[in-house]
């Protein structure tokens, strides 16, 4: 531009940033907008990594009560796992259906993502049930203590995730694909996609390395 | 129906709590009072409550902070006083109260003063400093604030219903497990940290992505304003560090409300494990704390020295190397767990390298200053006061970094009076030199000068009478948190103390008196240029107070000091072309999403407090209601027309002109 060039003296640039470094000013809003939740999800995930850690302290204080080894159902696990996979798929194909603004599509793909989820929950929520009803609640030991909170907050975050999908639809169903519900479906995606990863080191650290022990 | 929550709730038998609320109490509803009568509750409420302008908010935090100062104020206050008269004696206060005291000093002086303080100036600051409109998510904005209101509501609020915490700012286990203290009290202290953590992170999260996304034209990293970075700084250590305390605080709460064992001496809980979580948090959040202080050191000193900063780039290193090693330092605060020589080692090195880049800093400054024409101005003289105090309050730090030193030092008066060191010759004078010098340009008017100078040199003075003799103290062997003592030896400092803390005070007042008669004056001090001090950053090209939409343009950033670069290429330059084309902006629409989320937050933490749970399920739904119905507005911006923006900016780029030639005659 004409203005940096009548604007070159030395004082101006004194580090020689020259034009290459030239910033071009505020991002758009999709951008800012993506770019800070992420942010959000990177300390969501520091927040997971406390209980991971506490996790990893206390897995072998069991006080007399069960392990992890006799206590973990590898079938549901895998179920569990498979379920929450498939669902991250599931919403790239809604996020996909919304940038191409496909309603059925997009509301297919969410119902889904839902109904994995869903079932998710139930087969987490049996499993908390049973332990409890077995007497091995989360009061139990410390070991027991940090597997309920560890697994448990993952699944709040789930549950907090199938409330904000099904927002999500009834937000496209009254207004469309309007660009800042467009802008929350992103959020919502990374979300979800978040919570898979972070199913992957619960079920790395928490069901495969408790159930070798 | 009501949980916990009954008559026994309200210390009756204790007057000073009594007689503090109710004169509180009546304070607020003599304020309402007259904000109802006189009329203003619809200004009130469409212009600062609701407001989503980043300006307002950051007023609002600041507010916060100040009466929350004169809180954790008079707690200090009470327990010098206690000292000074405990020597073999129970002097005036019972230890249950006394312990809640200085829980609540620490709690309230950290994160509802100092907190909000950095915060307010942050969010008044740095879009101005980066060119832009407003923040990145305004409403979350507005969100964060009053979730930070909520917790200090909450605080304030077991003054008179229940108790507060006595356990200490931090609630160490297994003290504050259920078994030691059965009380509301830790849950007071938890609840309140919690809700306005979020508040935090909510603004940590925002101000890095204003950093980083929304920096006017021409503004590359390295011509970044210096408080910029170190908001960057701090508010990415928000980002990671903040969630560690939400964490942590929510297994001491599971331990508490649900029988769980994260903290417990039983079934296998880990006590260790809380003190290495709170300092995971707890250390990062003194750098959260000073390093905005030292970005505000250096646009002061710059700018009162009428030069560039010096070591820009240096600076810049040195604040993000603080950013990192301040994560890898926290075990220095229990080098007496047992952890061995070689983890103690490790961390007290850590702890010596910080105060490689704070130095670093400490020369940038005084080499800025040198060969500069200094002005003596209000905020100078904070500045100047701090590098004074600061230097002798690291030093003690870098004292208590050596392990073998901390294993006699730590838990006594010594290291109170280090952290006090820090925390108020760093972090406090940093706030109020910021308060001084961003005053004008948040109200449109200077404060008053000679009243700012005896409020700095009380304080100063104040401060090395009250500090110098617990370092004494400490040394002689004095421990923290000590309800009585019948040492004789220790007196004499006590009393120094308490004579320190009442000159302290004075400086305080002079800060209020200097407020009132600085409005009185208004007039006379009006900033008409918007640029009062000859400022060298962006938010000095904007009219005092700055319009709504703070630029009428982005402005076009080409070298550091951004705005001296302008006022010194202005002949060439003018600052405006002869008649620029204005166009409409866009703004967020004010929203009251904030103030009612914080309405069902204070409900449900209060809920919880007390165990009212059917309260707390409507505090819970009625949070998540507001945010849906928040997403289903239509309009969330509203137009301001080139017109309108044409006219604010030409008042604005007039006196600006005359500003510009009386320059040039000098």
């Amino acid at each position: 531009m004409a203005v940096t060039a009548t604007y070159g003296d030395a004082h101006a640039d004194p580090h020689h940033v020259g034009r290459a470094a030239e910033h071009p000013g505020p991002a758009s809003k999709r951008i800012v907008t993506a770019y800070g939740f992420w942010i959000f999800l990177l300390s969501d995930i520091v927040m997971f990594s406390c209980f991971f850690a506490a996790y990893a302290v206390l897995a072998d204080q069991i006080a007399g009560g069960p392990k992890g080894s006799e206590i973990f159902d590898q079938r549901n696990v895998a179920i569990e796992t498979v379920c929450l996979l498939l669902s991250s798929f599931t919403c790239g194909m809604a996020s996909i259906a919304a940038d191409v603004r496909s309603r059925f599509w997009f509301y297919l793909g969410m119902a889904v993502t839902c109904l994995l989820g869903l079932i998710f929950l139930v087969i987490e929520f049996k499993e908390f049930a049973d332990l409890v009803s077995r007497g091995y609640g989360p009061s139990r030991s410390a070991f027991l203590t940090s597997f309920f909170s560890l697994v448990g907050c993952h699944g709040l975050h789930v549950s907090a995730g199938v409330l904000w999908l099904l927002t999500m639809m009834a937000q496209v169903f009254a207004k469309g694909f309007r660009a800042d519900v467009l802008r929350r479906m992103m959020c919502f995606a990374l979300f979800w996609h978040a919570l898979d990863i972070i199913w992957v080191g619960v079920f790395s650290v928490v069901y495969l390395l408790g159930s070798g022990v | 129906m009501l949980g916990k929550l009954d008559w026994s709730a309200i210390p009756f038998d204790q007057p000073i709590p009594l007689i503090a609320g109710a004169v509180v109490l009546i304070g607020i509803l003599a304020v309402l009072a007259w904000v109802v009568v006189k009329g203003h509750l619809p200004y009130l409420w469409h212009e600062w409550i609701t407001s989503v302008d980043h300006k307002r908010i950051g007023v609002m935090y600041i507010l916060l902070a100040s009466v929350m100062l004169l809180r954790g104020g008079s707690d200090a206050i009470m327990m010098r006083i206690q000292q000074a008269i405990a020597y073999q004696s129970q002097g005036y206060l019972p230890p249950e109260h006394y312990n809640q005291i200085f829980s609540a000093h620490g709690t309230i002086m950290i994160f509802f003063v100092a907190m909000p303080f950095v915060i307010g100036l942050m969010n008044l600051v740095v879009p101005l400093q980066l060119g832009v409109r407003d923040v990145a998510f305004p409403t979350l904005n507005s969100v964060g604030f009053w979730l930070t209101a909520t917790g200090a509501l909450l605080v304030n609020l077991s003054l008179v219903i229940g108790e507060f915490a006595r356990t200490g700012w931090l609630a160490f286990p297994p003290l504050s497990e259920l078994s030691y203290s059965p009380g509301v009290g830790v849950d007071y202290y938890a609840w309140s940290l919690q809700i306005s953590g979020v508040g935090t992170l909510v603004a940590g999260i925002n101000l890095v992505t204003t950093v980083l996304k929304l920096r006017t034209k021409g503004m590359n990293y390295l011509r970044m304003p210096m408080f910029c970075w170190t908001t960057l700084a701090s508010n990415l250590l928000i980002v990671a560090a903040f969630p560690i305390l939400t964490a942590t605080l929510a297994m001491l709460l599971l331990d508490r409300y649900l029988g769980f064992h994260f903290f417990t001496n039983e079934a296998g809980g880990n006590v260790m494990m809380f003190m290495n979580l709170i300092w995971a948090w707890g250390h990062p959040e003194v750098y959260i704390l000073v390093l905005p202080a030292f970005g505000i050191f250096s646009e002061v000193v710059s700018t009162f020295s009428g030069k560039a900063l010096f070591g820009y780039r240096s600076m810049v290193l040195a604040t993000m190397a603080i950013c990192v090693i301040s994560f890898m330092v926290w075990l220095h605060h229990f080098f007496t767990m047992g952890a061995g020589p070689d983890v103690n080692a490790i961390f007290g090195i850590a702890s010596m390298i910080i105060a490689i880049p704070t130095g670093v800093k400490i020369y940038n400054w005084l080499f800025t200053m040198y060969g500069g024409r200094i002005r003596f101005a209000t905020p100078m003289l904070w500045a100047v006061g701090f590098m004074v105090t600061f230097i002798i309050g690291g030093l003690t730090g870098v004292l208590v970094a050596v392990p073998p030193a901390d294993f006699m030092l730590h838990n006594s008066m010594f290291l109170v009076a280090h952290f006090h060191n820090v925390i108020i010759g760093g972090v406090l004078f940093g706030a109020f030199a910021g308060f001084e010098y961003w005053f004008p340009k948040a109200f449109g008017f200077r404060l008053d000068e000679r009243w700012g100078k005896r409020a700095f040199w009380f304080t100063f003075t104040g401060f090395y009478i009250t500090f110098v003799p617990l370092y004494v103290a400490g040394m002689l062997g004095m421990t923290r948190r000590m309800q009585h003592y019948d040492v004789a030896a220790w007196r004499p400092w006590m009393i120094a103390a308490a004579i320190g803390m009442a000159v302290l005070t004075t400086g305080v007042i002079c800060q209020i008196v200097q407020l009132v008669v600085s409005i009185r004056n208004r007039e006379a001090l009006r900033d008409r240029t918007g640029d009062p001090w000859d400022g060298r950053s962006l938010e000095w090209a904007t009219s005092s107070p700055p319009p709504v939409f703070n630029f009428a343009f982005h402005p076009d950033v080409r070298g550091e000091d951004a705005y001296w670069d302008l006022k010194a290429h202005a002949k060439q330059q003018s600052l405006e072309h002869e008649s620029p084309e204005y166009h409409d902006i866009e703004m967020p629409r004010n929203s009251p999403t904030g103030f009612v989320c914080a309405f069902f937050a204070t409900i449900m933490g209060f809920a919880l407090i007390w165990h009212i749970w059917w309260m707390v399920i409507l505090g819970g739904i009625g949070a998540f209601a507001t945010f849906v119905v928040f997403a289903w507005r239509d309009h969330d911006e509203y137009v301001i027309p080139a017109a309108e923006v044409a006219r604010i900016d030409r008042v604005n780029l007039e006196e600006r002109r005359s500003l510009v030639s009386m320059a040039g005659a000098v």
